[in-house]
């Protein structure tokens, strides 16, 4: 349990220096240049290497932090930075070896809070939400994802 | 063994499919082996099939429904097909857990029977089980905003399941990854004030909205239902519930994260409204 905790713990730092970026970079402020936060990540130190693919900041690109090494293996994260906001972020690395780190894996990832985040722009597969009814369905977020996967 | 990175690899093409069954909206996204071929189709109409079947056993707007007249005390649990003790009993263990707070039987007047909050989460991961067994195939299986996530396509970067902002509709307020478990969510944003406090009868005015993530769809959607009933509790209560994670959206906008017991929830104000 202790050890999960202490995973757990590495995986949240990694997390609130995204929301830690996420608060600085506002809707109206438009990023310059990769942030430094991503790539110090976890207890066990980080190989800093982010990098920036794309295009201007005006656009969409992503930012890959740097691989941290802590006790159970690397975690690694990827933003994806439309417009100066992050609009999405997936977990590249992530430790995994004993069912334990497998159940974390598996559906214990940190959920990402995204207030200032548009539907559209959020990088997403399906929406959960309130119960929808057959007639409430044709003008929902779920509808949209279906139609375009079709 | 970690996952292989998503930027280098090529996206898996994803396949959907809608159904209305139940009154709502069921949803598939299929991507990799099996996404988009026979098998899957098999195994699609195998789900749908099972969920029109437990419409017939389970709603409450069929008259002629087993849990209607049982309802009605027409019949007995032992006259009805096995499933539905199945999921009395597991109303039972959701009602206890819960303190009342989720209850299949009504409060106030009537007391009648409504056992379709567990019987949802119940009926969709049953549904989801042929299509995971597919093999080397993501499935992504909701019913009308709960959802089955598996992760079986070699490399799968897994699931990104956005949950609804409950005051806009349009909008996601957060966004969680999930490889393999389900995610539920309750609240009164699209079928209005539904869910009431089991015991008491009081709806929910300072909650707007409870999302919970689980291994199985099952307790995701009772934990769900219980929490968002049990109002301003609905933090404190799941913060005692093992293996859960969730989000409760406030009326006022504000928003908590759970972790679970494993860590304190972390409030954070909404900014921008």
């Amino acid at each position: 349990m202790r050890r999960v905790t202490l995973w757990l713990l590495s995986t949240v730092s990694v997390v609130v220096l995204l929301f830690g970026y996420d608060a600085s970079t506002s809707a109206t402020k438009p990023l310059a240049s990769p942030p430094a936060a991503v790539s110090t990540t976890g207890p066990g130190g980080s190989s800093a290497t982010s990098g920036a693919s794309g295009g201007s900041s005006g656009a969409t690109r992503t930012v890959t932090g740097g691989v941290a090494s802590t006790q159970w293996g690397p975690v690694q994260v990827q933003l994806t930075v439309s417009g100066g906001r992050i609009t999405g972020v997936s977990v590249l690395q992530q430790p995994s070896g004993n069912p334990r780190d497998a159940e974390i894996n598996d559906y214990a990832l940190p959920i990402l809070t995204q207030e200032t985040t548009s539907a559209q722009s959020a990088s997403i597969d399906m929406v959960s939400g309130a119960t929808v009814t057959s007639t409430g369905y044709v003008q929902s977020l779920q509808s949209a994802i279906d139609r375009a996967g079709r | 063994m970690s996952a292989a990175p998503g930027s280098t690899q090529r996206p898996l093409a994803v396949r959907r499919r809608v159904e209305q069954v139940m009154g709502m909206p069921v949803s598939l996204a299929l991507r990799g082996r099996h996404a988009d071929d026979e098998p899957a189709r098999e195994a699609w109409d195998a789900a749908v099939a099972l969920l029109r079947d437990v419409d017939r056993v389970f709603s409450t707007y069929r008259p002629d429904s087993w849990v209607s007249r049982l309802g009605r005390g027409e019949v007995g649990v032992g006259d009805c097909p096995s499933e539905v003790a199945d999921v009395l009993a597991l109303a039972e263990r959701a009602r206890r857990e819960s303190g009342g707070a989720f209850d299949v039987r009504r409060a106030g007047g009537d007391g009648a029977l409504d056992p379709s909050g567990v019987v949802k989460g119940w009926a969709v991961s049953r549904a989801a089980a042929p299509l995971i067994a597919l093999g080397d195939t993501d499935v992504c299986l909701s019913a009308g905003g709960d959802l089955v996530c598996h992760t079986g396509a070699p490399g799968s970067p897994g699931w990104r399941i956005g949950i609804e902002d409950p005051h806009d509709l349009s909008r996601v307020v957060a966004v969680v990854p999930v490889r393999n478990g389900a995610v539920a969510t309750s609240g009164a944003a699209r079928r209005g004030s539904h869910i009431s406090h089991g015991r008491t009868g009081v709806v929910p005015t300072a909650v707007s909205s409870v999302t919970v993530v689980a291994p199985d769809l099952t307790w995701a959607d009772v934990d769900a239902t219980a929490a968002y009933a049990m109002d301003g509790e609905a933090l404190t209560w799941l913060r005692t519930r093992p293996g859960r994670r969730g989000l409760v959206v406030w009326a006022d906008g504000r928003t908590d994260v759970v972790e679970g017991p494993l860590r304190r929830a972390v409030r954070r104000p909404v900014r921008g409204r």
